[in-house]
């Protein structure tokens, strides 16, 4: 037992930097929450609350030190990959296998593999000689695609995506080799004809909407078509807080969750676009640096794995709202409603924090 | 499995560490390289496409609709109203709000009784709607219906009870003819309309004056302006043009004349117009049997409109203003005042009445209703007695061209221009005309009985009572008006209309016309007189001339004996009259289907419609 919680007491220390940006964005998310839900306090309220808990996930995660983090991580990995397993026969969802129901709540077991996988990458390759062979990172690649095999089966292409990312993102700052970089590119670009065939016909849809929304304007086209039209007729400073037509008058699809930033868009136009994706860039700048300064290869891989996992929401989320990619259930980080994903995100923070906070402890 | 007991390979933490930085540094230079790239995506949505997107963004908000105009009243001269906007119920549905709308139509059936015509033209309407929006299910609740949905409301969602405006006439079958209705706008309908002006109107004129006044009836539609969701529920208005108001019509139309008609021609079909002189603007006019116009403001059951087709007597038929009737020896005052104007006969010429008239190197006679005739007789004296004879050797004098050109001055043959739809235009035969109709030139014969109105002569009441309304005024022919004033909504004073003159018959020797006008006297007031009963106890002096007119052409060696023949194929009877004599205040044209004789059947109403009207003015 002993084991498991060595040197347990270490000083608080949050870093500062990082807690500033995330509550800038969490709060500015608030408050385009409380405009996309059509000024439903209650809603704003729950998300807060959510929040708050994630705050505080955030600050006891930042209090464990990263070596007993990667103590616990295959653990969390076997239990993470046990419920996803879990989900796959018992799961609960419209339609889809995502939620479990634990009793009390309903979590997405695929949320925390977004956590578990890159640590788990990154544990595997702690004690190893890096930049990985051949061998080692075909061992990597194996311990990321079980999972997104999984979730791709739900299906859930966008979390899919997400984990399979941050477990590459273990491996690509590890160093691994660029010619294997390369061939899973060519490798991935040669299957999608392959991924299409495992597509549900509903993703199909979507993405024939997304190659062709003009086609079913009312219908399958309509989510891409509306948020386009937010966003494009925000214009350089936007309607205003609260003023976004789009949005109150409903015509964004999913604008408290999945299109928010259409929402966000349309009301503070490109410069608040800017200003965000700015936000966004600092938070993960930030936690590209805690990771350089991180002192062992586990904490390291993790931080930047997580910092540029973050980019990944960023991307997928902002290139789906301006119709550069077919509509995929990934979140807003920070400002999308939704419990799951703020918590996981949140933790993730309090990970690179406590990162951070221990980047002078050498084990 | 990483309880690693085995000796590990020796691990290089600086070399680790620079390798780490270079890739962490390449990938957030990607990361950078790839925000921007997707800043210059929200560059080319939020800035390039600007407008674009504004010009959609400002077409989901914003919405156009229609605000209806309320339609204009209709009075009679003495502000009765003869067509009012009254407020009903109906009840609509929006399906997307509905869901299941079977289910829904099933349930409201047992509810409220809807029957199959309704559920079916629900369907058929419900294909020009969007589903979001209101569509009529059933027009005009009855308070228990309003009352039983009401009580019953929270199982139906998105079913409602509207008020709206509906017409209705209270006077009903007496006024169909000449009001006409309102029914519910359809296809047709809006190809003789602007349509834009119709988006949100329900009803339009479908007949009568209801449709010649649609125009100004209906009023100019407003716009609103409106904020929809996307689910197009209205949220507020942004901005509004008030519609204006159809204007009011006052008709000439006395009420009180109109009943006094509708009642003295009694459960008989036939037809009475009568005119003021004056100013040629329409007094009464009744054409029976009528129907009633209210049950085809909400749409006509297949039932009842079998009923009214099946009715005898064609109640759809418009008698007074397409029927199409022999005018018989109505026609003689035009006749004889032909012959006189044209100089065929002198005023005080007389021609001798054997009872027969016989056309050149023909053996068979046409006669006299008078078997052994009237003797010598003037113009005066042919009218008072109907002599046949003396119209046959006037018309032979004048010849079928100058009959035509003669009588067509006066109207005959074509559409009086009244202001109503659907005028029938009667026949005034030519050489021309019969040479087109039947390829055959025109023989005599037909000339001699065109001289007491019978052969291809066809006129219509109304032509008939506006023909007199020329002779009475000397040859002023104007086309009769039934709308006597105007009101535009928000002026306190109606504007009056003012029947347009068409023609001034020239005026040859006034002389000639005071001798018809006074033959037409002693027809009802004469010692031979034709009409004799009709001046029986008379405030005023009365002129008028009888005729009858036949259905079926009899040989000349038959006799025509009423009671001998079946109903439908007796004569028409027909008066026409006007009153007083010195100074003409109103003409009278009476048709009665069927009626057998003139004097006996159409003249005693006649008379009671003089009453009605004169009766009223003396009053005053």
């Amino acid at each position: 037992m002993r084991r498991l919680i060595p040197g347990w007491v270490s000083p608080p220390r949050l870093d500062l930097t990082m807690l500033a940006l995330v509550l800038v964005i969490t709060i500015a998310g608030l408050a385009v929450l409380y405009s996309a839900s059509g000024q439903d306090a209650g809603l704003v309220e729950r998300q807060a609350i959510r929040i708050g808990l994630g705050l505080a996930g955030m600050i006891l995660i930042s209090l464990v030190p990263p070596h007993v983090l990667r103590i616990w991580t295959p653990w969390l990995f076997g239990l993470g990959f046990l419920l996803l397993t879990a989900t796959w026969i018992f799961g609960i969802g419209r339609g889809t296998q995502r939620w479990l129901d634990l009793g009390i709540i309903r979590f997405q077991p695929s949320e925390l593999m977004k956590l578990a996988v890159p640590m788990m990458v990154a544990a595997f390759l702690h004690p190893r000689v890096l930049p990985p062979g051949w061998k080692d990172s075909m061992i990597g690649g194996m311990i990321l695609l079980a999972p997104t095999f999984i979730i791709m089966r739900q299906p859930d292409l966008g979390t899919a995506f997400l984990v399979a990312a941050s477990g590459g993102f273990t491996l690509f700052l590890a160093g691994i080799r660029w010619r294997i970089i390369a061939i899973v590119t060519v490798v991935s670009v040669a299957l999608s004809p392959v991924l299409w065939m495992f597509m549900e016909e509903f993703q199909r849809n979507r993405v024939r909407s997304f190659l062709e929304p003009e086609a079913d304007p009312l219908g399958k086209g309509w989510n891409i078509i509306q948020s386009k039209i937010a966003v494009g007729s925000g214009g350089l400073t936007g309607k205003g807080w609260l003023n976004g037509t789009q949005s109150q008058l409903e015509f964004i699809p999913e604008r408290h969750t999945d299109f928010i930033l259409a929402v966000f868009a349309e009301e503070f136009g490109l410069f608040g676009v800017c200003v965000l994706l700015a936000l966004y860039l600092a938070l993960i700048g930030r936690g590209l640096f805690i990771a350089k300064m991180a002192r062992d290869t586990y904490s390291r891989l993790l931080a930047g794995s997580l910092a540029m996992t973050l980019f990944g929401y960023v991307l997928v989320n902002g290139a789906m709202v301006s119709g550069l990619l077919p509509v995929v259930g990934i979140p807003l980080p920070l400002i999308s409603y939704g419990g799951t994903s703020a918590v996981s995100l949140l933790v993730s923070i309090g990970i690179l924090m406590s990162i951070y906070s221990h980047r002078n402890f050498i084990k | 499995m990483f309880r690693n007991n085995k000796p590990r390979p020796i691990k290089d933490a600086y070399e680790e560490q620079r390798l780490f930085a270079s890739r962490a540094f390449t990938g957030f230079v990607i990361i950078v390289a790839v925000f921007f790239g997707l800043a210059v995506r929200y560059f080319y949505l939020q800035v390039l496409h600007h407008d674009d997107f504004s010009t959609r963004s400002e077409s989901n908000r914003v919405h156009v609709q229609p605000v209806t105009p309320n339609r204009g009243l209709i009075y009679d001269r003495r502000g009765r109203i003869l067509a009012e906007n009254r407020p009903a119920y109906r009840l609509e549905l929006i399906p997307e709000e509905t869901g299941d709308v079977e289910e829904a139509l099933q349930a409201l059936r047992e509810l409220i009784g809807l029957s199959d015509e309704e559920q079916e033209r629900f369907r058929k309407t419900r294909t020009r709607y969007r589903d979001f929006e209101s569509i009529p299910v059933k027009f005009n609740l009855d308070e228990s219906e309003v009352a039983r949905f009401a009580v019953n409301r929270h199982r139906f969602h998105g079913v409602d009870v509207v008020p709206y405006l509906a017409r209705f006439y209270p006077y009903s079958d007496m006024l169909t003819h000449v009001l006409g209705y309102v029914g519910r706008v359809d296809e047709r309908d809006l190809a003789r309309v602007d349509r834009s002006n119709y988006r949100g109107t329900t009803y339009i004129g479908k007949i009568g004056a209801e449709r010649f006044y649609e125009a100004g009836l209906h009023g100019i539609s407003g716009l609103e302006r409106v904020e929809t969701n996307a689910r197009g529920r209205v949220l507020r208005v942004l901005e509004r043009q008030d519609p204006v108001a159809g204007v009011d019509l006052v008709l000439s139309l006395d009420v009180a004349v109109q009943q006094a008609a509708w009642d003295t021609l009694g459960d008989r079909a036939g037809s009475i117009v009568a005119l003021d002189p004056t100013d040629g603007s329409v007094i009464a006019m009744v054409s029976k049997p009528g129907y009633d116009p209210n049950t085809f403001v909400h749409g006509i059951s297949n039932a009842a409109y079998q009923v009214i087709l099946e009715t005898p007597n064609q109640p759809l038929f418009n008698r007074a203003l397409a029927g199409g009737y022999e005018p018989g020896s109505t026609l003689k005052p035009f006749i004889g005042l032909a012959g006189l104007e044209m100089g065929v006969v002198g005023i005080k010429e007389l021609i001798f009445s054997s009872g027969e008239f016989f056309l050149e190197g023909q053996e068979r006679p046409f006669h006299d209703w008078k078997d052994d005739g009237h003797g010598w007789v003037d113009i005066r004296r042919a009218l008072e007695e109907s002599v046949n004879t003396y119209f046959y050797t006037l018309a032979m004098g004048l010849g079928i061209d100058r009959i035509h050109f003669y009588l067509d001055q006066f109207g005959f043959g074509k559409p009086t221009g009244i202001d109503l739809p659907g005028e029938g235009s009667g026949l005034l035969p030519s050489r021309d005309w019969k040479r087109g109709r039947y390829g055959e030139p025109w023989y005599p014969g037909e000339t001699v009985i065109s001289g007491i109105g019978q052969g291809f002569n066809v006129v219509t009441p109304l032509q008939l009572a506006n023909a007199m309304v020329t002779l009475v005024n000397g040859g002023r022919r104007m086309a009769p008006r039934l709308v006597y004033a105007i009101k535009q909504p928000g002026d306190a004073q109606a504007e009056r209309q003012v029947a347009p003159l068409e023609l001034q018959v020239p005026v040859n020797d006034r002389q000639a016309w005071i001798a018809v006008l006074d033959g037409l006297r002693r027809v009802v007031n004469g010692v031979h007189g034709t009409a004799r009963e009709v001046a029986l106890n008379a405030d005023y002096v009365i002129a008028g001339k009888t005729g009858t007119a036949q259905v079926i052409a009899l040989a000349a060696d038959q006799e025509y004996e009423e009671s001998e023949v079946a109903e439908h194929l007796r004569h028409h009877a027909l008066f026409t009259a006007f009153a007083p004599y010195e100074e003409p205040r109103i003409v009278v044209a009476v048709v009665v289907d069927h009626g057998g004789s003139g004097h006996r059947d159409a003249a005693p109403i006649a008379r009671a419609v003089l009453d009605a009207w004169l009766g009223q003015e003396l009053l005053q």
